[in-house]
């Protein structure tokens, strides 16, 4: 049948059915991918730079942790070295145009190169405006810049300045709350700050909590610290 | 070059809700039947086991079970004046991809349409007087009554949880007053609410609305389905929607239908195959096949007796424009067909944030909320408004996935100290009370090909051309204040109104309910198929999906799906089969 066609060459397609039940492979449950190795993108100084901009936007305070606690950059730091970062299953085609507002993400760049080249230039406007680095900056200095990107006051001259904002401040909340096993959230710090208990599969016995507090302490995909103990 | 392939009777373009539906449905009636999926193989257990599905970031964030954009993708601007650009990454809705379709990592909310909604032009007319001209709402040509069996049945194939309102015409408390007369009640009673749902439900009844619980498709007990499939109780688990079920709670392709079909010897599914066009004979009269590529990049003619398009509206219709069948849509003369009448959703929001009371979001479930409608469809009287149609009013708890799900007060600023305060504060004591507006058709709202951009293939993207129309705005204007209403009953210290504002912006998610685009009528000129589904222009090709919606109602638009898939293949079954040909003369 048709499947002898197929395997006569070198086909990736799949044949499935044909009364030969439901198909089963061992170990082929695809462990949860690209961002959970150790890999790294940000040279030095790039990382010192995303750690100070992610301590601004989440920072730690009186209220409890922030994103440092949380270990934020290594979260973005292993985003960028993967898929993610390559924009690999983003469409990335020619030709790049400015776009409104209603038609998101038009930057040629994927986000690992918009990192690099809006670090690049955030620290020279910071050298050349205030006296050194973005991350040597005081705090109030350091929120202003945010500020002036956020509200377009501040403009990069190879990158959009807002796209690279906007980019940095979903990453940094993906950071603070996405499962440890990504590298940031460390210690499911994020999700006992807000109360989330994490990846739990089964609720029903809180169904009808009637707007009591569940305290439940947070599980992750690999599980709780307190599990693995002897 | 092109490698032929031995004949089929029936080939399936897609994998997802509508292609299961079809080959179950034809395989039993004794046809050789081949599903091509451009997809990859997708089951529970290797693909969505509990000890791994619940990762937002996987799942939701990278977009884990969705079509990638790199693959292909649409551009999009808001009106004809401006230059359409790709959707780099997805944002509005999510297309599925991969064996179960959408059906994998859909909600699971689960609703019939209202019968004056399949007949919204002539109903409304006849009620209020001619329509505006831009307006280009059409009836179906098939009936609710016409389609109740097949709703019935589809309800029972995916177990919905629910509480009838009108079984053979007697009203039945506590279920939807407003809805169609149903032969039989929902086959599952309807799932477990918690306290959002107990709040809004009061405060509805308050205001002399008539809440019900959404019907659903996560289980609210263990059900065996007709075709013998189990399905386990819905542990509330909250990863529900952009995630597969690793409970087998949630009715799907993969939990409903397709492992009866994998013991069926006439059942094949050929995956990572994705069609590129669909081959006519000479006199364009007839399908004769499809020509698909595998991931290698070859090119391959899979000849069948029937084509059958289930691969979601915008495939749908971009697959049509590519095979060079039915006339495009020009919204300037507003001839053609193809491509016509895109319609989406229009939605709005109150949070409602408590005080003392926990809301505990994670305690959820995809269809689990409670319901008003006496503010859809016709189901309220529209004298006066300047709008038609209307949406139903609810209060879901879904989830309360923090990548996701964090929701703060007005004058919150988006980061930095008061932000992170503000999450904490509120997290677990919000809700939602929504409203999901119905999406009425107009002239310059469509889909075309875009001139410029193309896919890995070299093939010309799909364009989309859309934005709220003047019927939306009004619609969500009248609603929005009602939900405001409802939540401010609910006993929270504080509501924040999300209303309706601008232009329809691409990027943040609202729902994956993209209708039109081949839709189904009664007259060639204004529709791309008949009332079976099936092609005006060439008899042994049916489309089916959302695609085939006119308009769009203010509801979920998959039990509505599920129901004409149903009532197609029951007309190719028992009318096609016999007398292959046209179904109706025009
Ligand atoms: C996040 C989310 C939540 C949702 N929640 C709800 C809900 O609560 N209630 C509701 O009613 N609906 C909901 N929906 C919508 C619901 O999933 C769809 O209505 C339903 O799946 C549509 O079925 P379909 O068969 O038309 O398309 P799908 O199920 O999407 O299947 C289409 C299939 O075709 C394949 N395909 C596409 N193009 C090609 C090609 N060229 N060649 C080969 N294969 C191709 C795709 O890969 C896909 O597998 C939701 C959808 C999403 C994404
Ligand atoms: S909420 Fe219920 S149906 Fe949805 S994924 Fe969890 S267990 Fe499954």
């Amino acid at each position: 049948m048709a499947g002898t066609a197929l395997a006569a060459s070198r086909v990736l397609a799949s044949d499935y059915g044909r009364g030969a039940g439901m198909p089963w492979s061992p170990m082929s449950g695809e462990v949860p991918y690209y961002g959970t190795g150790s890999e790294r993108f940000f040279s030095h100084e790039e990382r010192r730079a995303v750690a100070a901009i992610c301590a601004r936007l989440i920072p730690s305070d009186d209220d409890g942790p922030g994103a440092s606690e949380a270990d934020v950059v290594t979260f973005i730091d292993r985003q960028m070295a993967g898929f993610y970062g390559r924009a690999q299953h983003w469409y990335m085609q020619g030709p790049f145009a400015e776009g409104t507002s209603t038609q998101g993400y038009q930057s040629e760049h994927p986000p690992a190169m918009l990192y690099r080249l809006a670090l690049a230039e955030l620290d020279e406007h910071c050298r050349s405006q205030m006296g050194g680095p973005f991350a040597e900056l005081t705090e109030e200095d350091q929120d202003a810049v945010l500020t002036g990107l956020d509200e377009e006051e501040i403009a990069f001259e190879r990158v959009s300045a807002k796209t690279f904002f906007d980019l940095i401040l979903e990453n940094t909340v993906e950071g603070f709350f996405a499962d440890p096993i990504y590298g940031g959230n460390r210690d499911m710090i994020g999700w006992r700050y807000v109360g989330f208990p994490g990846t739990r599969y089964d609720y029903r016995d809180f169904v009808g909590h009637n707007g009591a507090a569940i305290p439940l302490e947070p599980v992750s995909l690999q599980g709780r610290p307190g599990w693995s103990q002897p | 070059m092109t490698k032929q392939l031995p004949r089929v009777d029936v080939v399936l373009v897609g994998f997802g809700w509508t292609g299961a539906i079809f080959a179950e449905k034809l395989t039993a009636a004794g046809l050789d039947v081949l599903a091509l999926e451009r997809g990859p193989w997708r089951d529970t257990p290797s693909d969505f086991a509990t000890t791994f599905a619940q990762d937002e970031l996987r799942y939701y964030w990278r977009h884990g079970m969705f079509q990638e954009a790199s693959q292909d993708t649409l551009t999009f601007r808001n009106n004809s004046a401006q230059t359409a650009l790709p959707m780099r990454r997805w944002g509005s809705f999510l297309p599925g991809n991969g064996v179960g379709g959408a059906g994998v990592h859909w909600n699971g909310q689960t609703y019939r349409f209202l019968p004056s909604d399949f007949v919204a032009r002539s109903h409304n007319e006849e009620r209020y007087g001619p329509l505006p001209a831009d307006m280009t709402v059409q009836d179906y040509g098939v009936t609710y009554e016409e389609l109740e069996p097949h709703f019935d049945y589809f309800e029972k194939i995916c177990g919905i949880c629910g509480q009838a309102g009108n079984v053979d015409g007697e009203t039945i408390e506590g279920g939807n007053p407003f809805e169609g007369m149903r032969s039989d009640q929902y086959p599952n009673p309807p799932m477990r609410m918690t306290f959002s749902q107990d709040r809004f439900a009061a405060s509805a009844r308050a205001l002399g609305l008539n809440p019900f619980p959404v019907p659903s498709a996560n289980m609210s007990r263990a059900y065996v389905n007709p075709l013998g499939m189990q399905l386990a109780p819905c542990t509330y688990c909250g990863f529900c929607e952009k995630h597969g079920c690793g409970n087998y709670s949630k009715a799907s392709p993969q939990t409903t239908i397709i492992p009866v079909l994998m013991q069926r010897p006439n059942f094949g599914l050929r995956t990572n195959s994705e069609v590129l066009s669909v081959e006519k004979t000479p006199d364009g009269k007839h399908a004769t096949g499809v020509t698909y590529v595998d991931t290698s990049g070859e090119v391959w003619f899979q000849p069948a007796d029937i084509v059958i398009l289930c691969a979601y509206p915008l495939q749908n219709t971009r697959l049509l424009l590519l095979s060079e069948i039915g006339t495009p849509y020009d919204p300037r003369t507003g001839e053609g067909v193809v491509g016509k009448n895109y319609c989406y959703q229009v939605m709005s929001s109150a949070t409602v944030f408590f005080e003392d009371e926990y809301t505990n979001g994670f305690v959820g479930a995809g269809a689990l909320g409670m319901v008003v409608d006496d503010y859809n469809g016709d189901n309220f009287d529209h004298s006066g408004l300047g709008f038609i149609g209307g949406g139903y009013i609810a209060c879901g708890t879904t989830n309360a996935r923090p990548i996701e799900s964090h929701p703060v007060p007005e004058d919150v600023p988006r980061w930095g100290s008061a932000w992170k305060r503000a999450v904490r504060e509120n997290f677990l004591k919000t809700t939602s009370v929504g409203v999901h507006g119905s999406s009425m058709a107009h002239r310059s709202n469509h889909l075309d090909l875009d001139p410029t951009y193309k896919d890995v293939w070299g093939r010309p993207l799909l364009r989309m051309t859309y934005d709220f129309t003047l019927n939306d705005r009004r619609l969500t204007e009248h609603l929005t204040p009602v939900a405001e209403e409802i939540a401010h009953g609910m006993g929270g210290a504080h509501v924040k109104v999300n209303a309706r504002r601008g232009s329809y912006d691409s990027e943040p998610y609202q729902t994956t309910h993209n209708t039109g685009g081949t839709i189904m009528g009664t007259d060639p000129a204004s529709s791309v198929v008949n009332r079976y589904g099936q092609s005006w222009d060439l008899p042994n090709l049916f489309v089916t999906g959302a695609g085939l919606f006119p308009q769009n109602a203010g509801y979920n638009p998959t039990g509505t799906v599920g129901a004409l898939a149903y009532w197609s293949v029951d007309a190719i079954i028992n009318r096609y089969l016999p007398d292959p040909g046209p179904l109706v003369r025009p």
